[in-house]
């Protein structure tokens, strides 16, 4: 920064400044109270839900924005309806995507930086043009492709295998790599070792954080993806997301609480996965997409 | 029908040629080898769509529509072919006059010419199968009037699938409310979640807390946020009936009413949207000089003035990005709130696109139109992704 910076003299000026003009910086109670606020709207759907969670039908009807006495009941329900099951469908889904995506990533980045081979652009260029390949507008074909020609259809691989080479994982490691300085891999070279021993020993334990980006990217998009498994999975291997219908109707009638509760149920996994990788969700964009 | 293909080729190819001449000659090559270049690449560029649909596009008893695009796609091919045949060029003279910096290859490099191939294997399998075989396949489809289970036989609609599109009131009424929803999302979304950043990115205590109570929505699953915006927009036990009932006396049928089911579709995107555009606006804003404010307080300038003349123009880059991913969300991941909170109803009011493909796959004869419609979503990404890297070197995600 600049010299003047540096200087001592400059930070009582600099308080001085701050003191008397008190509109530059707003009182601290208002941004804590606005905040607060908005804190409140952004979280009331997920506040609401689950109050609802433990109330009744009547409860509901009577806007009664209090805990009510049949969170044991709603919580029986939804356990008997195999919310269960459909959680570890999900958890065991979102996690094999998670892995082999961040795998296959680290061996095709391993490839794009440490080595030299002909072609190199070429199919680089082939890696990243599926960025405009999104599973959406490919469902048709790619449903027929699974369903019929490899009669996937309700299977455990027909939700992870598609899903487990990706453009922004390889492309986010390459960058990773490429930013690390060279003498690392010379010194693993002048040292003997294998690609796959440097991959595992000296990049890996130095890229948590890229992997941990990714991975937190790649477990909320497993564990939310909603339009694949609905086409592919309806009747069997059901995820969460195509899961939740069925507590639509789960007391013979329509009933909120059960409905809330799953709901809410649902939405902790990814949402703690996020919180805690916050830091690392951020740099992965960055990464991802700077350069 | 032959004469029809000739006299389209020779026509590609003369295109083809008289750009690659060009080139050529302002590149300070030999213009007649780049002739001859572009009227192969011309002459192959218009081969690509046409050849597989077999020219069918250009029968008599085809329509004005179905010429005009296959017209179109030989346009399409062409260029396919000449756009990166002269990037190429351009590429070699910059490298004959030695101008082309060697990359940025400074790692360290390990020798074995398989071992690239077997790392990159993995992937690449996957990328064939899984999305190059069924993104080439969609196109096939797209040509069809394929049905499912027992009517699974299927019949060449050349390109009709796609030009009927142009005829179809409810496909118009669908593009209509796919770039309403989009545009109100990205508007709506932004401006709350800047108003939401400038509040937290102020270094005050607990700032942390703050920010991580206003991003968490990112992470929950649009088919969530569906079921529980549809409970609270319910007319009769919903809290926002209620809220409206207390404070003006006024109870709305949310959900049956079009235009009041496309707002209860917005707002429910916009809550699921904002914790990730605030994620992005706090660490753009951390990143905004605060000399350039203070010097510019001192210059007189008022909070509106310093907000329009520097804050948001250096925070244009995160904008930007923003606007890019609100609006993929609100082309694709809007599926499963849709899915949930309306169904495309009430009377398709917000039969979004992806919806519409969605709904076309599950009937028995509609699977080549969806194909169809996804070729013209898949515009729209081509659209999203050309802008994003237009823009790519100006942005700075500031993390």
């Amino acid at each position: 920064m600049s010299l003047a910076q540096e200087l001592p003299l400059s930070l009582p000026q600099e308080k001085a400044k701050r003191g008397s003009r008190p509109s530059w910086v707003s009182p601290r109670l208002h941004i804590h109270a606005l905040l607060w606020i908005a804190c409140f709207i952004l979280g009331f759907p997920l506040i609401y839900a689950a109050l609802v969670s433990t109330q009744s039908n009547a409860d509901v009807y009577a806007y009664r924005f209090l805990p009510g006495d049949a969170f044991q009941r709603n919580l029986d329900l939804v356990l008997s309806r195999n919310l269960g099951q459909f959680v570890f469908n999900s958890t065991i889904i979102s996690l094999a995507i998670t892995i082999g995506k961040t795998i296959f990533s680290l061996l095709a980045g391993l490839a794009f930086v440490y080595f030299r081979f002909p072609g190199k652009w070429l199919v680089f260029g082939f890696v990243l043009i599926t960025l405009m390949m999104p599973t959406e507008i490919l469902i048709i074909s790619l449903s027929r492709f699974v369903g019929i020609d490899l009669r996937w259809g309700n299977t455990f691989q027909a939700l992870v295998v598609p899903f487990l080479a990706s453009a922004t994982g390889t492309f986010l490691f390459r960058q990773h790599f490429m930013n690390i300085p060279a003498e690392l891999s010379e010194a693993a070279q002048i040292d003997g070792a294998t690609p796959l021993q440097f991959l595992f020993r000296v990049l890996i334990p130095i890229s948590w954080n890229a992997i941990g980006a990714l991975a937190v990217i790649q477990f909320v998009y497993g564990w939310n993806m909603y339009l694949w498994p609905q086409i592919i999975a309806r009747e069997g291997l059901r995820v969460v997301t195509v899961a939740l219908r069925s507590f639509i109707a789960v007391d013979s009638s329509f009933s909120f609480g059960p409905l809330m509760l799953a709901s809410v149920i649902i939405s902790i996994p990814p949402v703690i996965v996020f919180i805690l990788l916050q830091k690392q969700f951020m740099s992965g964009f960055a990464l991802g997409r700077d350069k | 029908m032959e004469t029809t293909a000739l006299l389209i080729t020779m026509l590609s190819a003369l295109v083809g040629s008289a750009v690659m001449a060009r080139t050529f000659a302002r590149l300070g090559y030999q213009p007649l080898n780049g002739f001859l270049l572009g009227a192969l690449g011309g002459a192959f560029g218009a081969q690509i769509f046409s050849l597989p649909l077999n020219y069918c596009a250009f029968a008599p008893e085809q329509r004005a529509a179905d010429v005009v695009l296959g017209l179109i796609l030989v346009a399409v091919g062409v260029a396919l072919v000449i756009v990166p045949m002269r990037w190429l060029a351009e590429r070699w003279a910059k490298r004959r006059e030695g101008a082309l910096v060697a990359g940025q290859q400074s790692q360290g490099v390990f020798k074995g010419r398989l071992t690239p191939f077997l790392l990159l294997a993995p992937t690449l399998t996957i990328l064939v199968l899984f999305l190059y075989y069924p993104f080439i396949d969609t196109f096939r489809l797209s040509t069809l009037l394929v049905g499912r289970g027992a009517a699974a036989r299927s019949r060449f609609l050349c390109l009709q699938n796609f030009t009927d599109l142009l005829y179809d009131p409810q496909y118009h009424q669908s593009v209509v409310v796919t770039f309403v929803i989009a545009f109100a999302i990205v508007f709506v979304g932004i401006a709350i979640s800047l108003l939401i950043a400038t509040l937290a990115y102020q270094p005050i205590k607990g700032a942390n807390v703050y920010r991580t109570l206003l991003v968490w929505p990112y992470a929950v699953s649009p088919v969530v946020a569906g079921v529980i915006f549809q409970l609270m927009f319910d007319p009769a036990a919903g809290v926002i009936n209620y809220f409206t009932n207390s404070l003006f006396g006024v109870r709305l049928d949310w959900l049956k009413d079009g235009t009041l089911a496309t707002i209860a579709v917005i707002l429910t995107s916009v809550w699921k949207t904002v914790g990730f555009n605030i994620l992005f606006y706090i660490a753009g804003l951390q990143n905004v000089p605060k000399d350039l404010q203070e010097a510019a307080a001192v210059d007189g300038a008022n909070v509106v003035q310093r907000f329009f003349r520097i804050t948001w123009p250096l925070l244009s880059p995160i904008t930007f990005f923003l606007v890019i991913t609100n609006l993929t969300y609100a082309f694709f991941e809007i599926f499963g709130t849709i899915d949930y909170l309306t169904a495309g109803g009430p009377l398709n009011a917000t039969d979004v696109m992806i919806y519409r493909v969605y709904e076309l796959q599950s009937q028995t004869i509609g699977l080549g139109r969806a194909a169809a419609e996804s070729l013209v979503l898949f515009l729209v990404v081509i659209g999203l992704t050309v802008i994003q890297f237009r823009n790519e070197r100006r942005v700075n995600y500031g993390a």
